[in-house]
């Protein structure tokens, strides 16, 4: 599991975590991203750079469904925390294969205490 | 037990390079392998053979040379990261026409995907300097 | 499971994180900057005692000592270690998370 617990744009995890996950989800592996703290500002929608000139890397979350990461859960508390719904986030979606295709979010809301269950449950955890 | 590290924070600034070598020889010595080390992020700035610290100061990074062949370590940087931060070996410095390049002995570099390896081989895994 | 914190808690919320999300029995270990939460009577010492209920806290001595303090300074039922008994925590714990 991947987990992201920092702001985008004001340094550099976040985007270069995200390589790490695209790198990644070609080994065949079932891996999922949790989305802590500061974290859920990644999925924050109508992201734009043009000002700062920095890549626009929030883009990138949208091709995670292609590689087949379609499991990004998101903590609640969090994200109320700083005034946010999911209604604030990226709409990211996938096409499940088992069900007829049809159109899911690949976001999961999760509680603080289901998601501290979720990283007991994990292989190797890494953060950025 | 095989042991991966990864290290995500350069030398001098953060602790994070020290506490990993501190406790990769604590690994070593208590009979473990350690399969990978990982440098990600600054961390690939822990690759540089150019750094000179004050002689009274430790030298994080001949510190990892001298570490990586007394064990075989394989201590690998990845190569976007350093390219990004100026961090280039020979065939990667002539490759984008550099006028030198400044890897470190012992260390190598490659692409994320030995990070995930190491993620998937490794018994334990650890992050420093997140 | 282990979780690691290597940052003080008064400049970053890690600390914080981590408590909310520790699950019963797991292990933390404060080392580097993050040893100044184990300190007595500090504004995080609640914190500290509610999440030694369920989990089992650990600092790093040489940070500790590093930092002008021993384990005279830390809040009770804290268990300072070295090195190898860094290793030998996670040889215990098969995930380790740092915060």
């Amino acid at each position: 599991m991947y987990v992201n617990r920092r702001a985008p744009h004001g340094t550099i995890y976040g985007h270069e975590g995200l390589e790490v996950v695209l790198v990644g989800a070609a080994f065949d592996q079932e891996v999922s991203m949790a989305f802590v703290g500061d974290g859920v500002f990644q999925l924050k929608q109508a992201q734009d750079t043009s000002g700062i000139g920095t890549k626009n890397f929030a883009g990138a979350y949208r091709a995670l469904a292609d590689y087949d990461v379609t499991r990004l859960y998101v903590e609640t508390e969090s994200l109320e925390e700083r005034g946010l719904t999911v209604g604030d986030l990226m709409p990211l979606t996938y096409e499940d294969e088992e069900d007829n295709d049809q159109e899911k979010s690949s976001i999961t809301l999760i509680d603080r205490a289901s998601l501290g269950q979720l990283f007991e449950a994990q292989d190797v955890i890494l953060n950025f | 037990m095989k042991f991966a590290l990864m290290i995500n924070q350069g030398p001098y600034t953060h602790q994070a390079s020290d506490t990993a070598y501190h406790f990769a020889c604590a690994v070593l010595k208590a009979g473990h392998e350690v399969f990978r080390i990982f440098f990600y992020h600054d961390g690939v700035n822990n690759a540089t053979r150019m750094t000179t610290p004050p002689q009274d100061d430790r030298h994080v990074i001949d510190r990892w040379s001298e570490l990586a062949s007394q064990h075989k370590l394989d201590l690998v940087v990845c190569v976007a990261a350093a390219q990004r931060r100026g961090i280039l070996d020979e065939d990667e410095a002539r490759r984008h026409g550099k006028d030198g390049d400044n890897l470190a002995p012992g260390f190598r570099i490659s692409g994320l995907g030995q990070l995930i390896e190491a993620g998937i081989e490794a018994d334990r895994f650890l992050v420093f300097g997140n | 499971m282990l979780h690691t914190v290597n940052k003080s808690p008064y400049q970053s919320d890690a600390l914080t994180t981590c408590f909310g999300l520790a699950q019963p029995g797991s292990a933390v270990l404060l080392f580097e900057d993050g040893i100044y939460a184990a300190m007595n009577n500090t504004k995080f010492s609640g914190a500290v005692v509610v999440a030694q209920q369920c989990c089992t806290i650990y600092v790093l001595e040489p940070d500790l000592q590093a930092r002008g303090f021993d384990s005279d300074c830390i809040m009770n039922a804290i268990q300072t270690i070295d090195y190898d008994g860094f290793v030998s925590l996670v040889e215990a714990n098969p995930v380790v998370q740092a915060w």
